[in-house]
């Protein structure tokens, strides 16, 4: 069953009066449960077409829907609770709270869902064993490894038991053997409580893992593969 | 949680922070320092004032003041034994005031003199306690006199000094008497001490030709100085016919002190604050512009616009509540240090005590306006934190994490 549904995206920038067309009538529809690479090359639109599904950025025309939703239409306080609940982040640049611990991280998601501090706790926990680093509960990101900083965000991600994740360029910064790492837990996230991953990359080890690989070129959908 | 990030943030640049707090810490303790030595100074003036010169409150006929008529006297040892009755009431003393001429050896001037009762005098009065050469009344058997040192100094007048009294009595023949000087005192009040002089009330009731038990005043201290307005109402009810006046009516210009202290303080505090503000939202709008990524990446997560503002000001309000809180602490030790030691401005002592004050000032802690001042304090960081908050608002996330 689709949980999520895109009309006729269109995006475009003005940039110096000259408008920019990052999208160009975007159809797609995502299954709960998805393990989905976006590929294109840089500026084909992939981060455009996530920040529009993200609720971060607001299309010029055409429609997304999630769950029934249509996220479009929603005030900025709206998307914001709806991003909480729904949509997690995985972003190129790890993002975490440099202030903050590695638990206290995931925990203030959840904390921001009015999540009790003992349930957050556990919660925090469970999610750094699933990522495999519940020895580093207590370290801020600067003092983590790139690739365990990125464990981190994708736990901070599921921290708010979100319907999907998006991700943006998550391996980019990372050698081989944490992104291989990364990307088993992500799948075994994905079978085990069949969150949808979708994730905009231009990374092979990526897009071999994928169950479905969309191509974008000059802001449209080339190609959509399923394995 | 956001309490959390927001004072965590704060030492995310220690130095920059610690350069923000350095400035508060300075501005505040000036601010505070000034105020408590402000205070300290005024209230030792309002204080001398009082004790020395006016006495908590006065009664006399209405229009004596203005005409300084010496035929405006009014049965007084019946008043002065029901006002004693007052639990209110410390001590109550009726005094003679008569404008006269003195004249030394050398000169002449005009002066405002007092006759009282030695022994009650002084216990509403404290210029007993400011002689510094002989004694209140003794020492000189045959009309004695207690003059200023100011007037001692113009009048070339030493102890046992003899010297001329000439004034109007009661009749409005001019008459008078030779005095000699028991005692010289000084006070902080050059003014003062140049204008007035004690003599026995018996002596001057004589010359003056007014009956015994009859004053032209009576000099009242009370119990608690906050009480006074109310006992002068209280007074007021059964002197009937009498002018009642406490120690504002008599010397507004003491009153104005307090209120204009006040007025002072907070606007000299703002003043300091105001400029410190400037810097606060200087350094928050660079932390804001440092941080567009990052609050992109905090509003995408889920966090509420209002939470962003809230996190913003709490930044800021720390900021400022850690630098002015040790600022205000150290003006306060330096208050407590400085108040029993004293702040010695004798280089100016001539021209303070022309004005009334005295040389050595002893600042004075207030509670109401040290916490007003926090008050202060608290208010600037919230308000220096609204502009650079406004700022965080506005930022697109999208754009907010595009951004380096």
């Amino acid at each position: 069953m689709s949980i999520i549904r895109i009309k006729n995206l269109h995006k475009v920038y003005s940039q110096k009066q000259i408008p920019v067309k990052a999208l160009n009538g975007v159809d797609l529809t995502f299954d709960e449960g998805e393990f989905t690479a976006l590929v294109a090359p840089s500026g084909a639109g992939k981060t455009t077409f996530l920040n529009l599904l993200g609720g971060l950025d607001l299309p010029t025309e055409g429609s997304v829907e999630i769950g029934g939703v249509r996220i479009d239409q929603l005030s900025s306080a709206e998307k914001t609770k709806f991003r909480l609940t729904n949509i997690g982040f995985v972003f190129q640049a790890y993002n975490l709270i440099p202030v903050l611990t590695a638990s206290e991280n995931i925990e203030f998601i959840m904390e921001l869902q009015g999540i009790s501090k003992r349930e957050r706790a556990v919660r925090s926990r469970e999610l750094l064993e699933a990522v495999g680093i519940p020895d580093k509960a207590n370290v801020r990101p600067l003092q983590l490894s790139g690739g365990q900083q990125q464990r981190v965000a994708v736990a901070r991600a599921l921290a708010s038991k979100p319907k999907f994740v998006l991700a943006d360029e998550p391996t980019a910064n990372l050698d081989s053997k944490s992104t291989e790492n990364l990307l088993d837990i992500m799948l075994q996230l994905n079978k085990k409580e069949n969150i949808t991953f979708i994730f905009a990359t231009h990374d092979a080890r990526v897009v071999k893992m994928a169950r479905r690989v969309i191509t974008f070129e000059d802001g449209k959908v080339i190609n959509d593969e399923v394995r | 949680m956001i309490l959390k990030i927001a004072w965590r943030n704060i030492w995310r640049n220690p130095l920059r922070s610690w350069i923000v707090i350095a400035a508060l810490i300075v501005g505040m303790y000036a601010g505070v320092f000034t105020t408590t030595f402000m205070y300290g100074w005024m209230m030792q003036r309002l204080k001398s004032g009082i004790e020395t010169e006016t006495s908590h409150i006065q009664i006399q006929k209405p229009g004596f003041k203005l005409a300084e008529d010496v035929n405006l006297f009014f049965e007084s040892d019946t008043l002065i034994r029901d006002l004693e009755r007052q639990g209110d009431i410390v001590c109550a003393s009726g005094r003679l005031v008569v404008s006269a001429m003195v004249a030394s050896a050398e000169k002449a001037v005009g002066i405002q003199v007092l006759g009282v009762d030695a022994g009650k005098d002084s216990l509403v009065v404290d210029v007993s306690e400011k002689l510094v050469e002989g004694a209140w009344f003794s020492g000189v058997k045959r009309h004695p006199v207690v003059v200023g040192q100011e007037l001692a100094k113009e009048l070339k007048l030493k102890l046992r000094s003899k010297l001329i009294v000439r004034f109007q009595d009661c009749n409005g023949d001019f008459t008078g008497g030779a005095f000699r000087v028991a005692g010289i005192f000084k006070t902080n009040n050059t003014g003062f001490d140049g204008g007035n002089m004690f003599v026995r009330d018996a002596d001057l009731q004589k010359l003056l030709l007014i009956p015994k038990g009859m004053s032209h005043q009576i000099v009242i201290r009370c119990t608690d100085p906050t009480r006074v307005d109310i006992v002068r109402n209280s007074i007021e009810q059964f002197a009937k016919g009498l002018r009642v006046e406490s120690w504002r009516e008599i010397s507004p210009e003491l009153g104005y002190i307090t209120e204009t202290m006040n007025a002072y303080m907070y606007v000299f505090v703002m003043i300091i604050l105001m400029a410190l503000g400037f810097g606060v939202v200087n350094t928050m709008l660079m932390v804001v512009m440092e941080r567009v990524h990052e609050i992109g990446m905090l509003m995408a997560i889920g966090m509420k616009r209002h939470q962003i503002f809230q996190m913003i000001v709490y930044e800021t309000s720390m900021l400022a509540l850690v630098g002015g809180l040790i600022g205000v602490a150290a003006g306060i030790i330096t208050t407590h240090w400085t108040g029993k030691s004293g702040i010695n401005l004798s280089m100016w002592a001539e021209g303070l005590a022309e004005m009334g004050y005295d040389s050595i000032i002893y600042p004075q802690y207030n509670f109401q306006m040290v916490s007003g001042v926090v008050g202060l304090v608290l208010f600037t960081g919230l308000v220096a934190s609204v502009y650079p908050a406004i700022k965080a608002l506005k930022l697109n996330p999208s754009q907010a994490l595009q951004s380096v």
